[in-house]
């Protein structure tokens, strides 16, 4: 082997040009100079490389050496990954700061999961077993309610030569020896390392049926997501999108949760990170952090990394999909991801496209997107993910290229609407300009799992506020109180739907999560205030006189009232509706 | 004695070129003497091979091929730090300007600083009253918090950046642990002295630190500036444990100093020819606020910034907004009906708020309350505009009342007098006063029991 070591000779910020580099690879992790700064090569021309830093540049000088690392940037991935949170290139910010007290510096290394802890092991190979890549060969339980799997690497198979009792292993301890068929030992350990920016292989991809259930009603019931769906949140800043994304990291119903803070406030973590242990997952009863994984690179910590954040947090989510989990990805900002794309590109000196992006920005996107879906491991499971992802167009303007990239490649939009956002009606999603393209495929999921007119309701309420906005253009000119009565209910309605259901508040104890089954008994409900109401118009009985009954105002406060588990009172607000109005109808017989 | 290069290869702008450089660090301070006396600072920002290109602080009047000796100094630039800086004024570079000589100290800290962990982080929880009715109810500052005033030329954020400092100090804090860090960018020099009086005023001068560039000082110092004045900050609050609030005026300046600065590079431009980086760069800035897990010490951050042509979509404050949490906004319109602080508490957002006010904070009733006062206001816009069409009188009974509201909240709540520090109660009641002219079938956003509790007008409807 040939001794590589490359000479710095151009420094702007993080790209780094270095010399006598002809052997090095493209994508290659290399460290840089003295303070062994790590980067990675991003283009080769002749002799010369271009690498991006991940850290600081500032004090590098020109001649100090570059050194090859022999592997594209990695993770590594094993037990220990859950309840972490992580730089954009994988090191434990936990660690890092044992190492250098409350801020980051450069010049660390290389850091990755904790190789000293033992986890206990349960072996399941046994000598003379025959293993394909994806065969689980050994179970860790890395949480109270995750099993951790560990799985023969892709392109590796072979017959188990060696397999160790059960008991205490670190991550780098052999556990199973496979003899492969030409003849060579590979030992099986805790942890195996990928390339970041490398899709995992699968045995098949799947059709999208299921629902990614989030508690949050406007999604569920109105935009609903698909599990193995891609989904994009675009709004203006102040518009909601960070709180909208921990809600659905809180109550989304996958297994793992992977939440990338990607060029986004430093204290928004930490209250991930101060909130998350003490809240508790309703499905399993154990704290929410035990099933997520947080990767933070915030806005000020090196840009490179940023750019790097995004594949770092895709390719752990593939691993623990390749277990036959269900992951959801939340990336929070892909704008800001976006944003380092151009910040390098434009040192790179690459001709710019739209707006100083780069040309490649709308194929990265879709390679991003694009790694999501509802798959059949390689082991033969069914498993899926959901990418979610925000993003932060400037001045609040869909037509700039990462919104409109963005909506090419994801199915479902959930626009973030400043006007509601201003009126603090929050979730902030604009019922009229946003869609799903997984309603029709969940439609058959919503019938047998919930109920058969769910999606009917759906799309009653949905037309109530179409007709509303139309409305709401004669009533801009002419004042609410000259509508003719059935317009004026059509508006009522169209209240009650806004704040009896569409708002919903994320601090409320009640309100923050809503089951399916609430969800689908408070749309009968306003359904059956709305038949109700519209017979009583049409004897002539004012809309005042509607709003004013009680049974209206307990509709309207029925998301903080009754609770989940209660649905019982939904099924008697409903009946003391039908009874309300058939005395105020025999009072004006 | 380090080596003098007395040949520039290129002036250009705020940038020197020079070549045939050995040994020389990314970002290192390099010092310029220009005619053997007078004395200037850069910033080297390429390097490639022996080419080597420097931001010059002072800019390059004056500054020719033949006539300026550099030297690389081996060192990031660093401003001295150490408890004697309180009650002193340095320029946009962090050299003393007040006559009273240099900083003892051996301490000097790299004015860039280091991104903190998140996870040495502490999420801020403490509620600051301000004394102003419309942000302590309606977008809480909270101690640690980088909220930004986004403010128009000619509307008067000044005096609500100075009313804040003199009311802020008050609640549970001595002067002991108490300090202002003043960084101005590009402020006329009547502002900055309506500061310093403001400072006098209010009884904190000799816990305040400033760090002034005025308008008519070098443009691209303007960048070290806030640098420096957040380096001083965090001295004061992390290693001196000090509660310290900083105010940064005009980012609006800063910003454009950065464009000029990468257009003489010659970047690759983005909205409005700010350069790519303009989201990181701020961020470096704004991020150094908050508080760590274990220092008792604070940061809290108000960067003022001047809205180019009041469009909040401007790069400047579109990119502030997503990196800070929350904003103070200003309204031209209200600061021409004589309203005192000119406060839009509709486009206005504080995101700490959640988790410092409520029970054990402010009051239990206090985010019902924001909810309403916030969803009854904007109900207020579409009620004007509509009344703009069809006239007052042809107005329903309730959007009347919606009318009346949105006078009285703006006159009496909204407005306060300059000097008039309330307390959290008393803006909260008066919040419920003015919220009881409308009917309680209206306040859909408060819990019964609150409503039952506060609300002041006729419960029955």
């Amino acid at each position: 082997m040939e001794h590589r070591e490359g000479i710095v000779v151009f420094i702007n910020g993080p790209v780094v040009k270095g010399v006598n580099m002809g052997s090095f690879k493209v994508n290659e992790m290399v460290t840089v100079g003295e303070k062994q700064l790590i980067g990675e090569v991003v283009s080769i021309d002749g002799d010369t490389a271009t690498v991006q830093v991940y850290e600081e540049t500032e004090g590098l000088k020109v001649g100090e050496k570059i050194h090859y690392t022999g592997r594209p940037l990695s993770v590594t991935l094993g037990p220990g990954m859950l309840g972490n949170i992580f730089d954009g290139i994988q090191r434990p910010l936990a660690k890092i700061n044992e190492i250098s007290a409350d801020f980051i510096p450069e010049g660390i290394g290389l850091l990755t999961l904790d190789d000293q802890k033992k986890w206990d092991v349960t072996v399941t190979a046994r000598p003379g077993d025959f293993l394909q890549p994806g065969t689980v060969y050994a179970t860790v339980q890395e949480t109270l309610s995750i099993v951790h799997k560990l799985m023969v690497p892709a392109n590796i198979s072979g017959r188990v030569a060696e397999a160790k009792p059960d008991g205490p292993y670190t991550l780098n301890d052999t556990v199973v020896v496979l003899e492969t068929p030409d003849g060579r030992r590979v030992d099986l350990t805790l942890c195996s390392k990928w390339p970041v920016r490398q899709a995992r292989p699968v045995k098949k991809r799947l059709p999208i049926y299921k629902p990614l259930i989030t508690g949050q009603r406007v999604i569920d019931s109105f935009f609903p997501i698909a599990k193995g769906g891609t989904v994009g949140i675009p709004g203006g800043f102040g518009t909601g999108k960070t709180v909208t994304q921990h809600q659905l990291a809180k109550w989304s119903d996958a297994d793992i949760i992977i939440y990338i803070g990607c060029g986004e406030r430093g204290n928004e973590m930490t209250d991930v990170l101060e909130e998350f242990p003490a809240l508790i997952d309703p499905r399993t009863n154990r704290p929410l952090m035990e099933r997520t994984i947080l990767i933070a690179n915030t806005s000020n910590m090196p840009v490179a990394a940023r750019e790097a954040s995004i594949y770092t947090g895709i390719a752990m989510a593939e691993y623990y999909r390749d277990m036959g989990y269900d992951v959801a990805v939340m990336a929070d900002s892909t704008s800001r991801w976006a944003e380092a794309l151009r910040e390098i590109s434009g040192r790179l000196e690459e001709m710019p496209a739209e707006e100083g992006y780069p040309a490649y920005l709308p194929s990265r996107l879709a390679e991003f997107y694009e790694r999501a879906g509802c798959v059949e491991t390689l082991g033969g499971q069914e498993a899926s993910i959901t990418i979610i992802g925000a993003v932060s167009p400037p001045g609040g303007d869909f037509s700039e290229p990462v919104t409109e990239n963005t909506k090419r490649f994801v199915s479902a939009f959930l626009a973030l609407d400043k006007k509601l956002a201003y009126a603090r009606h929050y979730p902030s999603i604009n019922y009229l300009t946003s869609y799903s393209g997984y309603a029709g495929v969940l439609e058959n999921w919503y019938s047998e799992n919930v109920s058969p007119d769910m999606m009917k309701l759906r799309t009653k309420m949905m037309r109530l506020l179409q007709e509303e906005a139309k409305l709401n253009e004669i009533v801009q000119l002419v004042g609410e109180d000259v509508l003719p009565n059935d317009q004026a209910l059509v508006l009522e309605m169209a209240r009650i739907i806004k704040k009896g259901f569409l708002q919903q508040n994320a601090l409320h104890r009640e309100d923050t999560y809503t089951t399916l089954e609430k969800q689908y008994k408070m749309l009968m409900v306003i359904d059956t205030l709305y038949e109700n109401a519209l017979k009583a118009v049409k004897m002539g009985i004012p809309v005042s006189t509607i709003r004013s009954l009680d049974v209206v105002q307990e509709v309207l406060k029925m998301k903080f009232d009754i609770p989940n588990d209660r649905t019982e009172l939904l099924d008697q607000l409903h009946d003391r509706i039908v009874n309300d109005f058939s005395e105020l109808s025999r009072k004006y017989e | 004695m380090r080596k003098e290069y007395l040949k520039l290869e290129k002036v250009e702008g705020p940038l020197i070129v020079l070549t045939n450089v050995h040994d020389v660090q990314y970002g290192e301070l390099v010092s310029i003497r220009v005619d053997g006396s007078e004395n200037r600072k850069g910033k080297v920002i390429l390097i490639d091979g022996t080419r080597v290109v420097v931001q010059v602080f002072e800019g390059t009047a004056g500054i020719s091929a033949n006539n300026a000796a550099v030297t690389f100094t081996g060192e990031p630039m660093t401003v001295p730090v150490s408890e004697e800086i309180l009650g002193r004024t340095f320029n946009g570079v962090g050299e003393p300007i007040d006559g009273m000589g240099e900083v003892l100290t051996n301490v000097r800290r790299n004015i860039n600083g280091r991104p903190i962990n998140p996870v040495a982080r502490k999420y801020p929880r403490n509620f600051i009253q301000t004394g102003i009715s419309a942000i302590d109810a309606l977008m809480t500052l909270i101690r640690g918090q980088k909220l930004p005033i986004f403010s128009g030329s000619g509307i008067n954020h000044n005096q609500l950046a100075a009313h804040i400092v003199k009311n802020a100090r008050i609640e549970g804090d001595d002067n002991r642990n108490f300090a202002v860090v003043f960084g101005a960018m590009g402020v006329k020099h009547d502002d900055a002295d309506f500061f310093v009086r403001s400072f006098q005023e209010s009884g904190v001068s000799d816990h305040v630190v400033m760090y002034i560039n005025t308008a008519d000082a070098p443009i691209v110092e303007r960048i070290a500036t806030p640098r420096c004045a957040l380096t001083a900050a965090e001295y004061l609050a992390f290693e001196l444990d000090m509660h310290v609030l900083v105010i940064l005026t005009d980012m609006t300046s800063y910003a454009e100093a950065l464009r000029e600065i990468s257009s003489a590079k010659e970047e690759v431009p983005s909205r409005k020819g700010y350069p790519g980086y303009l989201y990181s760069d701020l961020s470096t800035i704004y991020e150094r606020a908050g508080m760590i897990k274990g220092r008792e010490g604070s940061i809290t951050l108000i960067p003022i910034l001047t809205m180019p042509n009041d469009d909040i979509t401007h790069p400047i404050p579109d990119l502030t907004g997503f990196i800070t949490e929350g904003q103070i906004v200003l309204s031209r319109e209200l600061n021409q009906k004589g309203i005192y602080p000119p406060i839009d508490i509709l486009p206005s957002l504080s995101r700490l708020m959640k988790d410092g006010i409520g029970k054990d904070y402010t009051r239990e009733d206090h985010a019902d309350l924001a909810s309403q006062i916030f969803a009854a206001y904007s109900r207020v816009q579409d009620v004007r505009s509509l009344s703009q069409i069809i006239g007052e009188e042809d107005l329903g009974d309730i959007d009347r009342l919606y009318l009346e509201f949105g006078r009285e909240l703006e006159n009496r709540f909204i407005s306060q007098g300059a000097d008039e520090n309330r307390s959290i109660a008393e803006t909260l009641d008066l919040g419920w006063e003015i919220l009881s002219m409308l009917p309680v079938t209206e306040l859909d956003r408060i819990r019964t029991e609150f409503v039952q509790k506060y609300y002041k007008g006729k419960q029955n409807r």
